[in-house]
């Protein structure tokens, strides 16, 4: 109890200091001195007015403690009869309109002859206030306008004339209309029935108008349909009226109207377009260095994409331009296939008709490819990235600057692959298995195992059928295996395998995905070969010419410059096992070993990277064209053994051989088999095979000039070229090449630069800067989990209304206790003033009786 | 003989001979079989004779004690149960030896039941001596038959190497092991004195090889509980109980194996397992000093097998090396990246550079000559080594000078000061060299190896790069990374269109190289 009267006077002191008394009595006021000032600490009890407080304090408890307690011994009850007070079920709303009801009820029950209107509508003039306020009476408005400050003389008389007006009334005709006069009840009575009457009258009135503004409506509808027809009538008469516009207006609104050409581009000149193609080799060159030095990761990561402000984020790119530019070519209109339909039905056409656009385009300057490359071109929208899509674009309209150059060359080609065309059916189902391709291929000559590719090609485009992409695809995947077969057979047919590789590069550059994924295989099943053989025997023996063909293509097929390349790096460590793990037993070997130094070098051309393995192989031919004799002032590595069976292959002792080698390029053919061939012819090739690793090593020299450490890496080639090559007697040319090589040697500057690191950023200084830790709320305390400072605040705020309760609790006593102790006091003053009366009473009494005593004796 | 019937006819036989002792000449016919060339019959005739001398031997049946010969004892005087299990054991050894021979059968099957069966000898004529113990608490054990079952299992001429494997189940008990070593010592003193003029060939030291290499110890004397043949109660005094009496016949096994001209690959095999399975058995470590320092001074692989057992002995047995660190740099050589134990020896050499006690001038000589033979290295030997160097480097800031060199006086060298012909690190003048090489690998064709040489050209971060899981690095490891490494986007595409296969590029296989 006394807890819950603390609160209350709490919250009533709350809510007076929020607003203090304007000037309060300064002996009142008690301040309490800080000891010091803490900043963003809310201060609430620096200033009290403790007087005030007591005094309400104790009414307070006069009010309510004082109460119960006069009333403790009490047995009478105040009960509020007032209708839900206590019923917390129901809303303060609902409680309110029921007790409103009540009370109406309550107020309808007693009769009151003033009560003039049963229904309690309220009215003015007869109308109900709610529909005056709603302003929907147009009728009474206007009547309004009608009388507009004219009141009736009744209404005046009985409002403004008050009594004196009914007063002369009464008093001007008192005998016309009865002897008596009227009494006031009586002329108000009248005056009510009136009143009554014209309301009645009013109502009437109201409810005709409603119902003939109804009737109108109707009416209107029914007519409505005809009225509607007539107006278009009337339009029209309106328009028949208007001047016929004269033929000079018509012709400018037409000429206004009518499609113009729309600007386009001016054609191109071929300044202007040899101008864009170095532009866009420039472009792709500068690509590629960017991905040689391998930065292409880091600004990826750096660089977020341009956004402008008003993108969408919806995702949607404008990849190109659709608009086509004209050009021209040999005065023709370079025209390119846009409708898949209309080349569908060029390729499904009849024969005679093929035969006529054959035809055709021999007389024409293009090349026969060129025709369909256009549409190809077109096709790859969907499927190739813009960027690439440019690519070939551009490819193709430099074949086309190219051709004419190139046909009086290619004249005599052409012809053999009309002929072929012409032999061949022109559809070709995409081969669904390697065994078809092979089936469709084997038997034929070159030109027509071409001329069969570019047709399958041709009519699987992707845009001709969904399923085209991955026939396609797997075309490719067939061709490589194709080509794997035809490098494996005994003579390689490497012809053929130099012409597909043109069609393999298209394939390659439409599907750049599956293309790099299927040679990455092909190279996989290569490593895992020589894997298993190394696990198994030690060594592996040097992979075939297919293996060889595969390594090339790659270099092909992909730029081989890159810092990371999906394939091409894979196929370097590949290069790299061969020459490392695979040592060298035969003639082949080291024309194989030489081919793929020869790859080696061609892949780092551009990016010139260093290949330890190259070096250690170009030294290790060297060795063995050599005379044996152990190994002194170099060291051979791994592949090469400084004695043993194979360390004297390239040597040729024969004078004659020698004088009648003709210096000329190694056969790759040969590379599968080179038994059968001649003591010279064997002697020759040993003598092409130094030629090709002198040339190699030139090359290598010319490359790594720019490496710090080249004499360290060369010194064992120099050791050979220096000591031991000049003793083999070699062919002129050969020794000529020898003794440039090692010129270019001393030539290279050997500048040895010390090292230095790259300047690190300084590392800053420690700064004592104090740790900064965000203060929500000031007063709780930091550093725990929310439940924890729940909970403490909650055990906070225990002990704070626990000390406030008891404080209550002995306050209400100390003023019971005053209390009881004042009414025994006024109780016992009453007492002894009573008793004081009492014997003041009885010693007057006494002192009257004693005085008639005395008057007694003295009488 | 048909063999189906051979065998209900030695069922028979061997009813006879177990039944009664009248039955007994049936063994005649039973060992008859036995002497058979027919595979099956030699299989069936062993499993009788084991069951045969099986019981036999548990029955007590056969003469205890020094055998007389047969002539004497059937003539002498003597009971006729006497003469009876006298004539009997007779026929034990015979069929023993038989069995024995049979040891080197070309079948792998008889061979294989022949050692089980005399390895159940074994168990059963270690419960049941057939010597007399000539005091209390004799310990007894059939070391000649032991001694002609290990015989077996070395032969001179054929690899027996799988019937070893099948040994060594019988290896895991501890007094079979003890007394296998044993008995390879006495075999290998008696095979090299046969042998002496034409010399012992190559297979007996392979067999004996892996014999002996299948043969571990307990690592506690605690672990020595596992008896093939079960007495009642395995006395403390008996050597076969105590680890270092095995640890001692262990040794003296090695020995009698290495101290005789064995072929190199043989030292090869030996110097892989020494460190751990050799070393820590013997109860004197260091007598493998000579063996270690001798195999250490031939160069080559066998220098770089013998790094291992070196550095137990160095670092666990106190033994003084001079010039190890001279020995180690001198082993360093192109072939060292080359090798088969490559990853053992970068372990190793990683250890014994680890500490940081070590001159300035032999650390930076080992970085250089590193750094100078990586020049020749393939790629995932090179994934390792550069790292390695790294490494070298931070463990001695002393070294930085390598990489950082910044005093302009040293600039416009003509040549490299380092001298890589110089044997004593001490001399190379590697402190003045600088690792211009790695600075070559930063061009190296590999992505992986180009970013780690470009380590060198910040300062080195001061924590060490762990190559524990790059020792082991395959070129095949290496090119499945690549392969399944994700490309991020498309793939990149040559944009230059080719003419051929070995056409537009032209400018060098085109030139070297026809197509016909």
């Amino acid at each position: 109890m006394g807890k819950a009267r603390g609160k209350a006077l709490g919250s009533q002191a709350g809510g007076r200091k929020a607003k203090p008394p304007s000037n309060p009595n300064p002996f009142e006021v008690k301040i309490n001195r800080q000891k010091f000032q803490i900043l963003g600490r809310k201060t609430r009890h620096d200033v009290g007015l403790p007087g005030i407080s007591r005094a309400k304090a104790i009414k307070k408890r006069t009010q309510t403690l004082l109460k119960e307690y006069k009333e403790r011994d009490k047995s009478n009850v105040f009960t509020d009869k007032r209708f839900g007070e206590y019923n917390t079920k129901i809303t303060p709303e609902e409680k309110m309109m029921k007790r409103f009801a009540l009370e109406r009820q309550r107020n309808n029950e007693k009769k009151s002859i003033y009560n003039l209107n049963e229904d309690e509508e309220l009215t003015h003039y007869g109308q109900s206030l709610a529909d005056i306020e709603k302003f929907n009476d147009i009728v009474d408005s206007d009547s309004d306008t009608e009388e507009r400050g004219m009141l009736s003389a009744e209404l005046t008389a009985s409002h403004f004339g008050g009594g004196g007006g009914l007063l002369r009334k009464k008093t001007s005709e008192p005998g016309e209309e009865e002897e008596k006069p009227k009494s006031r009840k009586e002329l108000i009575e009248e005056l009510i029935a009136k009143s009554k009457q014209e309301k009645r009258e009013r109502q009437t009135q109201r409810e005709n108008a409603l119902e003939l503004t109804e009737k109108l409506d109707s009416d209107w509808k029914e007519i409505q349909f005809l009225l509607s027809r007539k107006t278009s009538k009337l339009e029209k008469k309106d328009k028949e009226e208007k001047p016929k516009p004269d033929a000079y207006d018509i012709v400018v609104r037409e000429l206004g109207f009518e499609m113009k050409a729309q600007p386009s581009d001016r054609m191109k000149t071929e300044e202007e377009l040899a101008k864009e193609e170095q532009a866009r080799l420039k472009k792709l060159e500068a690509d590629r260095l960017r991905r040689m030095l391998g930065k292409e990761e880091d600004e990826n990561i750096k660089k977020p994409k341009h956004m402008s402000a008003d993108d969408l984020n919806d995702g949607f790119v404008l990849d190109k331009d659709d608009r086509r530019l004209l050009s021209y070519k040999d005065g023709k209109i370079n025209q390119e296939i846009d409708d898949p339909n209309e080349e569908e039905q060029a390729q499904e056409g009849s024969e005679e008709d093929w035969k006529e656009r054959e035809g055709d385009k021999e007389s024409d300057t293009e090349d026969s490819e060129e025709s369909d490359a256009p549409d190809s071109h077109s096709d790859l929208e969907s499927h190739v990235d813009s960027e690439e899509e440019d690519i070939i674009h551009e490819n193709q309209q430099k074949k086309q600057l190219q051709a004419p150059e190139k046909k009086s060359s290619d004249a005599n080609q052409k012809a053999m692959i009309e002929a072929a065309r012409s032999e061949l059916p022109y559809t070709f189902a995409a081969p669904d298995s390697y065994e078809e391709l092979k089936a469709l291929l084997s038997g034929k000559s070159t030109e027509q195992q071409l001329v069969v590719i570019e047709r399958i090609q041709k009519c699987n485009h992707p845009s001709l059928a969904v399923g085209n992409k991955a026939k396609l695809e797997k075309l490719f995947g067939f061709l490589l295996e194709y080509i794997g077969d035809l490098a494996a057979k005994a003579p390689p047919d490497l012809k053929t395998i130099d012409k597909l590789v043109v069609q393999l590069y298209s394939l390659c550059q439409m599907f750049p995905e599956f293309a790099s994924s299927s040679v990455k295989f092909v190279l996989r099943d290569v490593v895992h070969e020589m894997e298993e053989m190394i696990e198994i025997k030690g060594r592996a023996a040097f992979p075939g010419l297919d293996v060889l063909i595969y390594l090339k293509i790659t270099g092909i097929l992909f730029p081989t410059s890159d810092f990371w390349h999906p394939v091409v790096t894979p196929a370097l460590v590949c290069m790299s096992q061969i020459l490392t793990k695979c040592p060298v037993t035969s003639l082949q070997d080291v024309v194989k070993g030489l081919f793929v130094c020869c790859l080696f070098l061609e892949y780092v051309s551009l990016s010139q990277r260093f290949v330890p393995e190259l070096i250690n192989f170009l030294a290790g031919v060297l060795h063995i064209a050599t005379p044996n004799k152990g190994t002194s002032g170099y060291t051979l590595v791994h592949p090469f053994k400084p004695l043993g069976r194979n360390s004297e292959l390239l040597f040729v002792s024969d004078k004659e051989d020698m004088d009648t080698w003709p210096k000329k390029g190694l056969p790759l053919s040969k590379v599968n088999g080179l038994k059968d061939s001649s003591k010279t012819e064997t002697n020759h090739i040993r003598l092409s095979c130094v030629s090709v690793c002198l040339n190699l090593i030139k090359r290598c020299l010319a490359m790594y000039s720019t490496l710090p450490s080249l004499p360290e890496i060369m010194k064992p080639i120099k050791v050979l070229l220096t000591e031991h090559i000049p003793e083999c007697g070699h062919p002129r040319e050969l020794q000529e090449l020898c003794q440039s090589i090692l010129q270019e040697m001393e030539n290279q500057g050997k500048n040895y630069q010390p090292l230095v690191c790259e300047k690190s950023k300084p590392v800053p200084l420690k700064l004592f800067t104090p740790k900064l830790v965000k203060v929500l709320e000031f007063g709780r305390k930091q550093g725990s989990s929310k439940e924890e400072q729940e909970r403490k605040r909650l055990i906070h705020k225990h002990k704070r209304e626990f000390k406030g309760a008891v404080r209550e609790i002995r306050k209400d006593n100390q003023f019971l206790a005053r209390m009881q102790l004042t009414e025994i006091m006024e109780r016992d003053s009453e007492r002894k003033r009573k008793v004081k009366q009492l014997f003041s009473s009885l010693a007057t009494q006494e002192g009257e009786w004693k005085a008639l005593k005395r008057k007694k004796f003295k009488k | 003989m048909e063999p189906a019937s051979g065998v209900a006819e030695l069922g028979r036989w061997l009813e006879a001979a177990l039944k009664s002792r009248s039955g007994a000449n049936a063994v005649f016919d039973i060992l008859g079989v036995l002497q058979s060339d027919e595979e099956d019959d030699i299989l069936s005739a062993t499993h009788t004779c084991s069951r045969l001398f099986g019981a036999l031997l548990e029955r007590g049946e056969l003469f205890v004690g020094h055998l007389p010969e047969e002539e004497a004892a059937m003539s002498g005087s003597g009971s006729a149960l006497q003469k009876y299990k006298v004539w009997m054991r007779h026929r034990y050894n015979s069929c023993c030896s038989r069995l024995s021979e049979l040891l080197g059968h070309r079948s792998f099957k008889v061979k294989e039941l022949a050692l089980c069966t005399l390895m159940k000898f074994v168990q059963l004529e270690g419960a049941h001596p057939l010597e007399k113990s000539k005091w209390e608490g004799n310990y007894l054990f059939p070391r000649g038959l032991l001694l002609s079952v290990v015989e077996g299992l070395i032969p001179t001429e054929v690899d027996s190497s799988l019937l070893i494997s099948r040994f060594q189940e019988y290896l895991e008990h501890d007094d079979v092991r003890y007394h296998t070593m044993q008995a390879v010592v006495d075999l290998v003193a008696r095979v090299t004195d046969t042998h002496q003029q034409q010399g012992v060939p190559p297979t007996f030291w392979n067999n004996t090889f892996t014999l002996i290499s299948a043969v571990s110890l307990p690592r506690q004397q605690s672990d020595i509980s596992n008896f093939y043949v079960k007495h009642k109660e395995m006395l403390k005094k008996w050597k076969v109980t105590q680890l270092k009496e095995h640890k001692h016949v262990f040794e003296k096994m090695w020995f009698s194996f290495l101290k005789h001209k064995l072929p190199v690959s043989l030292y090869k095999k030996v110097l892989v397992i020494m460190h751990d399975s050799i070393l820590p058995h013997m109860s004197q470590p260091s007598l493998m000093i000579d063996f270690l320092t001798n195999a250490y001074d031939i160069g080559g692989a066998i220098s770089l097998l013998a790094l291992h057992g070196l550095f137990i002995l160095i670092h666990q047995h106190n033994l003084e090396y001079p010039d190890f660190y001279q020995k180690l740099y001198s082993l360093l050589d192109p072939s060292v990246f080359h090798v088969k134990y490559r990853a053992r020896f970068f372990h190793l050499a990683d250890l014994f550079l680890s500490s940081s006690h070590l001159p300035a001038y032999l650390v930076a000589a080992f970085a250089k000559r590193l750094c100078r033979l990586s020049l020749t290295a393939p790629p995932e030997a090179l994934l390792m080594v550069i790292p390695f160097i790294c490494n070298l480097l931070r463990r001695h800031p002393a070294c930085k000078a390598l990489i950082h060199r910044p005093s302009a006086e040293a600039s416009g060298l003509t040549a490299d000061p380092y001298d890589m012909k110089e044997k004593d690190p001490a001399k190379s003048h590697a402190l003045e060299s600088c690792l211009w090489e790695l600075k070559t690998l930063q061009r190296h064709y590999h992505p992986e190896v180009a970013r780690a040489a470009l380590a060198i050209n910040q300062a080195l971060s001061p924590h060490e790069v762990s190559i524990a899981q790059l020792l082991e690095l395959s070129p095949y490891e290496m090119f499945e990374k690549d392969f399944k490494k994700e490309e991020s986007g498309l793939v990149p595409l040559e944009f230059l269109q080719p003419q051929g296969l070995l056409g537009r590029r032209g400018d060098l296989s085109g030139e070297h190289f026809t197509l016909d």
